[in-house]
């Protein structure tokens, strides 16, 4: 391994400024670094995968007790268009109750920092819907909502809701309080206020919060369907979880099992995308460190 | 007025700078119980560069913090001679603030940061813009407009909150130990520079610093505040002549300005 690492001395003299910069070594436009970041966890799912695949042949498990990795994609190919139909149907349900959470959340936060009031006075409510146990919830939502994708996307939502709505107050009244005073100093009006420092000073909390959510709206979609797949009328990934479990068709519950993890994976890779391009050029989280 | 003084500027000085603040019996306790400040009686005229030093703890800040109308004052008055005043009676308090720390928005451009003040007053974005620029060029850093702050060093970060202090052309400066987490070198190139540029645009400055040979360099006037109740004890003029230089810095004067000041603020400090 010829990994070549920016030298510096890092001591801030001039030696550090003298000191050669060698640019890391690319291969497909990638540095060596990245590579290792991708390739190590490759290895060891495909290391897994292949233990996996021979554990379940030596010891000749039943495909119905534990698929191996080999049928379970071929579960995935030959039922890939039901299973597909189902994800499109998961993947709305999450986005709609995900951007509902973010909106409202949003909302909601700019509210309650605007008037101490309204925040005393619901802040309260928002934490029990928190704390409630969706599938406790959930059937009761499901009997007062006629529409079965309404009342998955309000089951999604309220799980969703609570991580942008705690942590963009939080970000909103986080904003540096010599600025607060420098603003107050120039006369700036609440409008002012919100629009040039607190709500810039909020974004990488919201963001930290919109990453959070956007798995919880997927488990809140997921574990409603699920309270609601017994009544057999929807047909997201949870549902055909169920119905190959009933139908001890393993290797396909498997499938939509992988399915289901790899958006939670996805939306996780997307929304950090997002946070980062957002945030590169000014906050810690996101800027590249040369020392 | 002294010599110096007048020696720069003749036309506009000849007779005495009108007033730009007025303070009499200034106090202030805190809810806590804590009298940060008593009793203090301030005046500063247009052009003067004053400091205000005593050891830690002793209402400077808070005293800058009352000047600037960060909170009202329990007791005595501010008046602005010179100020207009809105509807309600309140002076049009006209002050640049620097903080210790630069206090920069993080997420904005060393331009946009200097903007701000501007943008508050609704100046119209592209003048802002001009005016922005020329602030951040008069305090040298023409060349790092679209730079953020976490890409400027201590000095430059300061220098971009001086600007923006300055970018409205306030009757007033306010200075609170804006140095002190500066290196000594930095220090010194700053206090020179904020000499530079209070000489070509002749804005009233009141310094807070906690450092004798800061005080003594920079201003014309020293203010000496002791501790517990916080209270001005001692107001010093110094009479060297501006420009000030390092040739100042180990002149004799400079040497005796230093201990009579350090005199005053050991008594500041045993009183
Ligand atoms: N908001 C506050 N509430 C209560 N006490 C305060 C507050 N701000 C400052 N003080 C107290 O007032 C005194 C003067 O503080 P400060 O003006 O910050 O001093 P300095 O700037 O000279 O170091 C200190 O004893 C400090 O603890
Ligand atoms: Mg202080």
């Amino acid at each position: 391994m010829t990994a070549i690492v920016k030298s510096h001395a890092g001591d801030g003299t001039d030696a550090d400024a003298l000191a050669p910069i060698v640019e890391q070594r690319r291969w497909l436009g990638l540095t060596v670094t990245t590579w290792q970041k991708i390739l190590a966890p490759v290895a060891i799912g495909l290391l897994v995968l292949g233990l996996w695949e021979l554990i379940v042949w030596k010891m000749a498990v039943p495909y119905y007790i534990l698929p191996g990795p080999w049928r379970i994609l071929q579960a995935l190919v030959t039922d890939w268009k039901s299973l597909s139909g189902s994800l499109w149907i998961t993947l709305q349900i999450t986005g709609l109750a995900l951007l509902a959470a973010v909106v409202l959340g949003a909302l909601l936060s700019i509210l309650f920092t605007q008037s101490k009031w309204l925040e005393m006075s619901l802040f309260p409510y928002a934490v029990i819907l928190q704390v409630t146990p969706i599938v406790a919830i959930a059937p009761l939502i499901i009997i007062w909502v006629n529409d079965t994708l309404v009342s998955l996307l309000i089951c999604a939502w309220i799980v969703a809701f609570f991580p942008i709505l705690s942590n963009t107050i939080l970000g909103l009244n986080s904003a540096d309080h010599n600025l607060v005073n420098l603003f107050q100093l120039y006369g700036a009006n609440r409008w002012q206020t919100l629009r040039y420092l607190r709500l810039p000073a909020a974004l990488p909390y919201f963001l930290g919060g919109l990453r959070i959510s956007g798995g919880l709206a997927l488990i809140g979609a997921v574990v409603a369907e699920f309270v609601a797949g017994s009544g057999g009328t929807a047909s997201g990934l949870a549902f055909r979880i169920l119905e190959a479990g009933y139908q001890l068709k393993i290797p396909r519950m498997f499938a939509a099992l992988v399915m289901v993890s790899g958006t939670g994976v996805l939306i996780f890779l997307v929304l950090s995308l997002v946070s980062y391009l957002l945030l590169r050029r000014w906050h810690e989280s996101a800027v590249r460190r040369e020392n | 007025m002294p010599a110096a003084l007048r020696a720069i500027e003749p036309a506009v000085e000849a007779s005495p700078a009108r007033p730009v603040l007025h303070a009499r019996g200034v106090a202030k306790r805190f809810s806590n119980g804590t009298l940060a400040v008593t009793g203090v009686d301030l005046d500063l005229r247009a052009g003067e560069f004053v400091s205000l030093l005593g050891p830690s703890g002793c209402g400077k800040s808070t005293l800058l913090r009352l000047i600037a109308g960060l909170g009202e004052a329990s007791a005595g008055r501010i008046d602005w001679p010179t100020t207009d005043h809105d509807s309600h009676g309140r002076p049009m308090r006209d002050v640049g603030f620097v903080f210790q720390e630069a206090t920069l928005m993080p997420w904005a451009t060393a331009q946009r940061n200097v903007m701000l003040p501007l943008i508050l007053k609704r100046v119209p974005a592209k003048e802002a813009a001009a005016r922005a620029d020329a602030a951040l060029e008069a305090v040298g850093l023409g060349s790092f407009l679209q730079a953020y702050p976490r890409e400027l060093s201590g000095g430059m970060k300061m220098r971009v909150s001086i600007a923006r202090a300055l970018v409205t052309r306030p009757r007033l400066l306010l200075m609170d130990e804006p140095f002190a987490a500066l290196d000594e070198i930095t220090r010194q190139k700053l206090n020179d520079d904020l000499l530079a540029l209070w000489a070509r645009q002749r804005f009233t400055v009141l310094f807070v610093t906690h450092s004798v040979f800061e005080s003594v360099y920079l201003s014309q006037r020293i203010v000496v505040m002791a501790a517990r109740p916080g209270r001005v004890i001692a107001d010093v003029a110094t009479d060297a002549p501006f420009p000030r230089d390092a040739s100042f810095r180990i002149s004799p004067e400079y040497a005796a300005a230093c201990r009579t000041v350090s005199a005053k603020l050991h008594e500041a400090i045993v009183s």
